[in-house]
């Protein structure tokens, strides 16, 4: 049990993908000028993530058993590419209502460097079955709280007095930068609290 | 033979996940409203609800399934819009009144006077529960941008503490009007030269005076020199009929404190 907690808190906060693996910057920078919008994004993300490994796990096994670990790139991509086609069509047909919710999202992080990310890290790791899917709950979650946090930062920035050199994209960039940097304090955190 | 393998491998996952989604999508295929997706595309798809339905969708269907045929209540999208639904639909296509919006105040920072010091949440309606907002006045803007989230267009801006509105980038889509908690935003006819009056402080003049050094005072001299009774004066704040308002600027020359705009909306 310790170790599953060990792992959510590990993919939250130490090991944040956009953070501190700066894995999914596009989007990071992209969809997160609004609340509600980054919230969406972050949810389409957190359910891919998810079903993505559980689909891609057991593949990766059967590459495993063939000695084909090299392919896993280019299949992992054909896989999420094509999985996440699926969910939208299921989508849009049992539950309409979800689908105009997640909207454009769904197939914009179809080749989510941070997907794909979290699949192929999730076996450098050597996790099992239950321990992947964990693993990749708490990179969505974390996900998230980047997402949410930087889009609360934005909106704060939005009417705040900025220097006209820096006004826009830089001072994104700055603010980034800094809220990465916030991330670093948690270094360690989860080592000291499970060992 | 192993590199045959890996690209029999490949295209193998490839084709057996290719198939299964042309299957799904045959199985799965959800019937569509032909003459409403042809609707939707036409519209311009920001779903701000000015035509009254649940965004652009739901304009759509209703407009296919004979719900409504006024094809001209979608104002961001204007005549352009209105004549191709109409073309669709084969009916008579309806005029659309071409109009902005305005913000009616000019309190900027330094011709307002502040009663505090706002640190509170982003937001102009928490900060008009607190004393009617953080300026002196409590008719005026507090520029805290409810309108700047609101409007799905990036229209609008706040500009040394007043919002003010981009014409050329507003769709007429009124979020802003139905959301700014002190009804100062309000629709303005488009291609001509119209006076305004950005003031809507209804205190008598002394007080106004205190509180904004740019605040109608409710003189009246607006109303003596405009020559075609565009100008009221009603609760010690004027308003002009943009109706009747031909741009000719008397009032403007006229307001002893500059209260009165022309509002050019030529440039759209």
């Amino acid at each position: 049990m310790k170790i599953f907690l060990a792992i959510l808190l590990t993919g939250i906060l130490t090991n944040n993908y956009i953070l501190s693996k700066f894995l999914g910057i596009c989007p990071f920078l992209g969809v997160s000028k609004k609340l509600n919008t980054a919230a969406g994004m972050s949810a389409a993300v957190i359910f891919v993530m998810v079903l993505a490994t559980a689909v891609t796990y057991p593949i990766n096994t059967l590459l495993m058993k063939n000695d084909m670990e090299y392919l896993q790139t280019v299949v992992f991509i054909l896989v999420i590419a094509a999985l996440v086609q699926l969910v939208e069509i299921v989508l849009k047909k049992y539950m309409v209502s979800l689908y105009n919710s997640l909207g454009i999202y769904l197939p914009l992080i179809t080749t989510n460097c941070a997907v794909l990310g979290v699949v192929l890290l999730n076996i450098d790791e050597g996790y099992n079955f239950a321990q992947s899917m964990v693993s990749s709950l708490g990179a969505g979650l974390g996900f998230m709280v980047a997402m949410v946090m930087f889009a609360g930062v934005r909106e704060k920035l939005e009417s705040s007095d900025i220097p006209k050199f820096l006004e826009g994209l830089p001072i994104t960039l700055v603010a980034a930068s800094l809220t990465s940097m916030s991330f670093l304090g948690f270094t360690g955190l989860v080592e000291g609290m499970f060992s | 033979m192993s590199i045959l393998t890996a690209v029999a491998t490949v295209a193998v996952i490839g084709l057996v996940l290719g198939l299964g989604l042309a299957v799904a999508s045959i199985v799965m295929a959800v019937p569509k409203d032909e003459k409403a997706e042809k609707i939707r595309e036409c519209l311009p798809g920001a779903n701000c609800g000015a035509c009254g339905f649940s965004g652009c969708d739901g304009y759509a269907s209703a407009l296919s399934k004979g719900e409504t045929d006024n094809t001209a209540l979608c104002s961001p999208g204007g005549n352009a819009v209105s004549a191709q639904v109409a073309e669709i639909l084969g009916v008579q296509a309806g005029e659309v009144m071409p109009e902005a919006a305005v913000v009616l105040c000019k309190g900027h920072n330094g011709s307002a006077a502040r009663k505090y010091d706002y640190r509170g949440v982003d937001s102009c309606r928490m900060a008009s529960q607190l004393f009617g907002g953080p300026k002196e006045c409590v008719y005026g803007c507090m520029g805290l941008g409810d309108c700047v989230k609101a409007c799905p267009y990036e229209a609008i801006h706040i500009c040394d503490g007043v919002a003010r509105i981009n014409p050329v980038q507003c769709r007429a889509c009124k979020m802003c009007v139905n959301t700014c908690p002190k009804n100062l935003i309000e629709m303005m006819p488009l291609h001509r030269v119209t006076a305004a009056v950005l003031c809507k402080n209804h205190d008598k003049g002394a007080v106004t005076r205190k509180a904004c050094s740019a605040g109608c005072i409710g003189c009246m001299k607006c109303v003596k020199a405009c020559e075609y009774n565009a100008v009221t004066v009603t609760n010690f704040a004027a308003h002009v009929d943009y109706e009747k308002c031909v741009g000719c600027g008397k009032c403007n020359e006229a307001c002893p404190v500059n209260a009165i705009d022309l509002v050019d909306m030529k440039i759209v």
